[in-house]
């Protein structure tokens, strides 16, 4: 790395680590570095765009263990913030945030976005149909697999939607979260579990070598 | 077809066919039945749809084959109508139909899919008959026959579709049918009598096997049957009865009715009197007036049994008590009301009743009519009375909101989602929740983990302290899936898993089954893990778990208690300052809860000590908390049925901490610690330290809590314990203890009984407290209670008694109440304690008594039954049965019946003993019974000397001095002078002639004197 980069990264860091609370600068370096680390990965990249879609998916695929397509697109939309279809090192970090360390009113709202497929801010029966339809996995031959699913939809309809108007806005969500905090992640899991945290920030705090 | 599918089909929105049983079986007869017209009536088959039946198919054109003109996607077949049209016409998705041919032509091609057809076809032509048949139909006149045989066949289709939609109604219908069944005769009891009603009757009289009478496509609606009710004052009333109550209809008649005359008019009411009372006026007046009489009659039988002998022999009419009480009343009350039978009128004397009636009754109907304006309850949805479902109003919620969830605004829906409800309703006997969990539990097992939390949160929604929902979790095979979960990975599954798992391991069916299934293994590896919610959580389980002995012995293979200790491991801070603290607080109290139940066996104890949890629950149990204290102090005093927690308990200075806790406001905590100071206190320094904490005090005024039974049994148990120090007494009468306790006595279960028993005996050891017990009026209750069962009870009672005998004053009272003969039939009870202490009891009683002998006299077998109980092999008991009979050889004629009973070689028997005890009071029966005859010479042949002798080299001085006096009255005897001299007697009794005590000096001198007497006696006949 040139000096010129390395400065640059430095005032990266420090500027970054103001905005996102979570991180102190060395981490917030740190966590630049890895990122161009993995960047510098792909061949044929116009420079500071950052990650693509499939890239993205892959690593929280296998860095953080999520496995639902529809959740996995939705949470590269939610890091995605200016929706060019790459994540920047800004977004990247931002998203770490809460992603890693992220307050129960962050996360709430994490993963509210990420459940509100078309963004019209309210999960709607559809939305929430289309996210849980593989979640009966071994169902017996004879049953309707649809009926199910469909059962489970109104179970949760009915346990979060507080405006009575057959969809869950973000205030239900909340509510519903607030009084269960189990259903934080009731449409899919959307965050890593505490184990792939805690090796994701071993990996990247102690591992390395001191910059 | 069109009654069926209107009717039965249970549609969601305006053209979607639900996906349930009903439906299902439903398109499988119309699928059926299409294919085989085909085949059976060719001809109908052939007959041309006015309209043709258009649908959304999933077939395409290379389904079809060579009959078939196929043009790029289009179909059409060969056969054309009259007009020119195709008979199938297909454009995907689109697809028209013209004849049952085609139909069954297409259904064939359609193969596997062919459900799926029918099913479109039946969503997307909501009247099939109009479109097949014409409009014409509708008034009746065919234009040709065929069109009319395919009619017949479409009806016979129509009624078999129905057939088969009740068989999914019809056992709900069942019941509610009988139910009805029997008020309907009820009210065929009121026809005809003037002030009821002039007739009723059923619109049909054949009786479906269900018990129904509506037709078939009303029954699907839940009616049940119609009525022609005619009262007196209004014009015939047409009546629906059905599952979910009773209304009026639109004018349904014995010939039928159009459909639209089975709609509702006016209220729903849960049964036919109450719509009649609020229909017809005159009814209501006089049925009121009825139940009037009913129930003046109930509150008067008794003062007037002359009326009742009419009611129930005169008029023929016994009651008969398997009859429904109801109309078991009814028809009482009617013949109250109608004097016109024969040979009731003149035994009827007007009586007060009726004048009474007369006057009040109107005051009584108005409150009557206000009541039947509230009965009728506009809310369709209502519960009927004789639906014999056990639903609760909190699952009726629940199914309104799921219904109104699923309701798409459209009418016909709405219908079919009370259906469905009425349905679930009225099922069984098991309340809906049941089939919901039942329901639930399925799809755990087959969700993945989103799905798992999702149903686990609806779960915890359902009552789960309710025994419904428990048994129905663990029916469902529930229990197995989540232990299972519990083996995961996932926390969150975790977490919701051990949430349900606590609440309903509280019902012990379902603790039982967990244990059974090894889930106690399973939640003590959960200990280990770093997720605190997840301890808690695990260790609440293994609380409510760890109910049986097999399972607590299982906590404790598996290394729980250990774990369980750690979890102990915290500091309790008065106001945890962060939320870290305060999960630290809860896993501590989690885990104490869980030792609490684990301590309830011997080894765990060990167990629990050996893991070094007492430095801990000291530790906690200063904590301020009474969440906390609770279990912590409970453990304790679990434990301290263990000496070696009774050590550290006062080593580790909990006693300050016990009594301070005693203070507190919260019931459980006292009882706690008052029962760990019951437990402890036999223990002299505990003793002290309770006092000296100024726990006495604290501990009576526990006593006004009278109505708290545990707490009153610990807090006595712990009063008596206290009292065994004499200084305690003394502090305890200054709190006018011995008064509030001998008000105990009374109306108290026997856990309190003993203590405040026990209590009293060590007050009494103090002369002037048994005067304060006998003017309290505690001896009466004392000697009350000798006449129980409880052993424990029965030895503190006789203890008191004995220690207040003492004093004559109390053994007046004892003597008038009989209370010596009681305790005297008490050494007949096979409790050797109960024996012993009955014995102690006797002795100052005979001490005390005025014309003692006499009074043991008068005990018929009673000196027998002592002297036996010289057999026993109990230390105790011989003990104080010779101090007994010490006392009772006081008095010669006794001395001889017990001499004839054999006392002599009996005792002479005992004395070999080494106890010391034993030897003092053995020794005082000796000297007392060598009074009488032969008795002394007797001891000498029975070989008692010798071993008496050697009692002199005993340390107890208290033996050396009722050995003596034996010795001094068996010297008496020449012969047992030689053995004594032989067995070296003198020396010791010469040493105790320098003793301090006179009696013991005198009786050694009178002894040796004897002996002395003999030898010169001796010398003299010797050398004269």
């Amino acid at each position: 790395m040139s000096a010129a980069s390395r400065k640059a990264a430095e005032s990266l860091a420090e500027s970054l680590s103001k905005q996102v609370k979570h991180f102190s600068r060395t981490e917030t370096r740190r966590l630049i570095h890895q990122f161009e680390g993995r960047c510098g990965q792909q061949p044929g990249r116009r420079a500071g765009s950052g990650l693509d879609r499939g890239q993205f998916r892959n690593m929280l695929h296998r860095t953080f263990g999520l496995t639902h397509d529809i959740i996995m697109d939705r949470v590269f939309s939610v890091f995605d913030r200016d929706n060019d279809g790459y994540i920047g090192v800004r977004e990247w970090i931002a998203g770490l945030a809460v992603f890693l360390r992220g307050s129960l009113d962050e996360k709430i709202k994490f993963c509210f976005e990420v459940y509100d497929l078309n963004g019209d801010g309210a999960i709607s029966r559809e939305e929430m149909f289309h996210m849980l339809k593989w979640s009966l996995s071994r169902q017996p031959a004879e049953e309707d697999p649809e009926e199910g699913i469909k059962d489970l939809v109104e179970i949760v309809l009915k346990k979060m939607d507080h405006g009575h108007n057959s969809k869950v806005s973000y205030a239900d969500f909340e509510k519903t979260v607030r009084e269960e905090n189990l259903l934080l992640e009731a449409f899919g899991t959307c965050l890593p579990n505490a184990k792939s945290i805690q090796a994701f920030e071993q990996q990247t705090f102690q591992d390395l070598p001191q910059l | 077809m069109g009654v069926a599918l209107t009717r039965a089909a249970q549609w969601t929105g305006p053209a979607r066919l639900k996906d349930t049983p009903a439906n299902e079986a439903l398109v499988r007869a119309v699928a059926a039945f299409v294919e085989q017209l085909g085949s059976r009536h060719p001809r109908e088959a052939e007959c041309v749809f006015q309209e043709p039946l258009r649908w959304r198919t999933a077939l395409g054109a290379s389904d079809f084959q060579t009959e078939y003109d196929i043009s790029g996607p289009t179909v059409q077949s060969r056969e054309r109508d009259e007009a020119g049209r195709p008979l199938l016409h297909l454009s995907p998705p689109d697809v028209s139909v013209l004849t049952f041919s085609q139909l069954s032509e297409l259904l064939q091609v359609a193969e596997n899919k062919k459900l799926e057809e029918v099913r479109a076809c039946l969503e997307a032509n909501r009247d099939p008959l109009v479109q097949i048949l014409g409009p014409e139909i509708e008034q009746k006149d065919m234009p040709s026959e065929l069109k009319s045989r395919l009619l017949a066949l479409l009806q016979q289709l129509d009624s078999d579709l129905l057939r088969l939609s009740i068989e999914h109604v019809s056992p709900n219908a069942k019941k509610s049918s009988e139910a009805l069944k029997s008020e309907v005769e009820l009210l065929w009891t009121f026809c005809g009598d003037e002030n009821l009603l002039k007739s009723v009757k059923y619109t049909s009289d054949y009786v479906f096997p269900n018990g129904c009478r509506s037709p078939p496509w009303r029954q699907v609606h839940g009616d049940i049957c119609h009525l022609l009710v005619q009262p007196y004052d209004i014009e015939v009333l047409h009546i629906t009865c059905s599952i979910s109550g009773v209304f009026l209809n639109m004018g349904v008649t014995q010939e039928g009715a159009e459909e639209s005359m089975y709609d509702r008019r006016g209220d729903l009411y849960e049964g036919l009197v109450s719509l009649l009372a609020a229909t017809s006026p005159h009814f209501a007046k006089n049925v009121s007036r009825q139940d009037f009489t009913v129930l003046e009659d109930s509150s008067s039988t008794q003062n007037n049994p002359h009326v009742e002998s009419v009611d129930t022999g005169n008029c023929g009419q016994a009651q008969r008590p398997d009859e429904h009480r109801e109309k078991n009343v009814h028809e009482k009350a009617r013949q109250w009301l109608g004097p016109n039978k024969p040979g009731c009128t003149k035994k009827l004397e007007p009586s007060s009743k009726w004048s009474k009636l007369g006057l009040s009754s109107p005051k009584w109907e108005a409150e009557k009519k206000k009541k039947m304006r509230k009965t009728p309850q506009p809310d369709v949805r209502r519960k009927t009375n004789f639906s014999g479902s056990s639903l609760h109003g909190q699952s009726t919620q629940r199914i309104k909101t799921t219904s109104d969830d699923f309701s798409e605004s459209s009418s016909e829906s709405e219908e079919d989602e009370e259906l469905t409800e009425r349905r679930t309703e009225t099922n069984s006997d098991l309340p809906s929740e049941y089939w919901q969990i039942q329901k639930l539990v399925k799809y755990m097992k087959w969700g993945n983990q989103t799905a798992t939390v999702i149903v686990l949160c609806a779960l915890r929604d359902f009552n789960l302290a309710q025994e419904t929902c428990q048994l129905a979790i663990r029916d469902a095979g529930g229990l197995e899936v989540l232990l299972n979960l519990l083996g995961t990975e996932e926390v969150k599954c975790m977490i919701g898993s051990l949430m349900i798992l606590k609440e309903i391991s509280r019902n012990s069916q379902n603790s039982k089954a967990i244990a059974d299934l090894g889930g106690l293994q399973t939640m003590v590896d959960i200990l280990d893990s770093p997720n605190k919610d997840l301890k808690c959580l695990a260790a609440e389980t293994i609380a409510n778990v760890a109910k049986f002995r097999k399972d607590r012995r299982s906590v404790r293979k598996h290394g729980g208690i250990s774990r369980l200790v750690e979890l102990l491991d915290c500091v309790p801070d008065p106001s945890p300052s962060t939320l870290q603290k305060q999960r630290d607080v809860e896993v501590a109290r989690c885990g104490a809860l869980a030792l609490w139940s684990c301590s309830k066996s011997t080894k765990n104890k060990e167990a629990v000590r050996r893991a070094g949890a007492i430095p801990l629950l000291a530790r906690l149990l200063k904590s301020p908390h009474e969440n906390m204290l609770i279990p912590v102090v409970a453990t304790l005093q679990e434990c301290a049925s263990e000496p070696s927690y009774r050590v550290a308990i006062q080593t580790e200075g909990m006693i300050e901490d016990l009594v301070k806790n005693l203070s507190r406001e919260n019931q459980e905590l006292q009882m706690h610690c008052a029962s760990a100071i019951f437990k402890c206190a036999q223990d002299k320094r505990t003793r002290d330290l309770v006092q000296q904490y100024g726990g006495l005090e604290p501990l009576v005024s526990l006593l006004s809590h009278s109505e708290n039974k545990q707490l009153l049994a610990a807090s006595t148990g712990a009063i008596w314990k206290c009292s065994l120090s004499m200084e305690n007494v003394a502090k305890f009468e200054e709190y006018n203890t011995l008064e509030i306790l001998v008000k105990l006595l009374t109306n108290q279960p026997e856990e309190v009984l003993v203590n405040v028993a026990g209590a009293l005996g060590e007050f009494a050891r103090k002369p002037a407290n048994r005067v304060t017990i006998n003017n309290c009026g505690g001896i009466p209750p004392l000697v009350n209670l000798l006449t129980g069962t409880n052993q424990a009870l029965l030895v503190n009672v006789t203890c008191a008694l004995g220690a207040c005998a003492s004093e004559s004053k109390c053994m007046g009272t004892i003597d008038s109440l009989d209370g010596v003969r009681l305790l005297w039939s008490l050494l007949k009870n096979p409790n050797p304690d109960v024996q012993a202490s009955a014995a102690w009891a006797i002795c100052p009683c005979i001490e005390n008594a005025k014309d003692a002998g006499e009074m043991v006299r008068s005990f018929v077998g009673g000196l027998e039954l002592i002297v036996n109980l010289l057999k026993s092999s109990h230390l105790e008991v011989l003990t104080s049965v010779c101090a007994a009979i010490g006392n009772i050889a006081k008095d010669k004629e006794n001395l001889a019946i017990i001499t004839d009973h054999r006392v002599v070689p009996m005792l002479a028997k005992l004395t070999h003993t080494n106890d010391d005890t034993l030897r003092r009071y053995l020794a005082g029966a000796v000297e007392h019974c060598c009074t009488w005859g032969t008795n002394c010479a007797m001891f000498g042949e029975e070989g008692a000397v010798a071993p008496l002798v050697r009692y002199l080299k005993s340390t107890d001085p208290a033996v050396h001095q009722a050995t003596a006096l034996a010795l001094y009255q068996l010297s008496k005897d020449p012969n047992n002078c030689i053995n004594m001299y032989e067995n070296g007697v003198v020396k010791p009794l010469v040493d105790m002639m320098g003793s301090t005590d006179e009696v013991l000096q005198e009786a050694a001198a009178r002894c040796v004197r004897n002996i002395r007497l003999l030898a010169l006696a001796n010398e003299k006949a010797r050398y004269g």
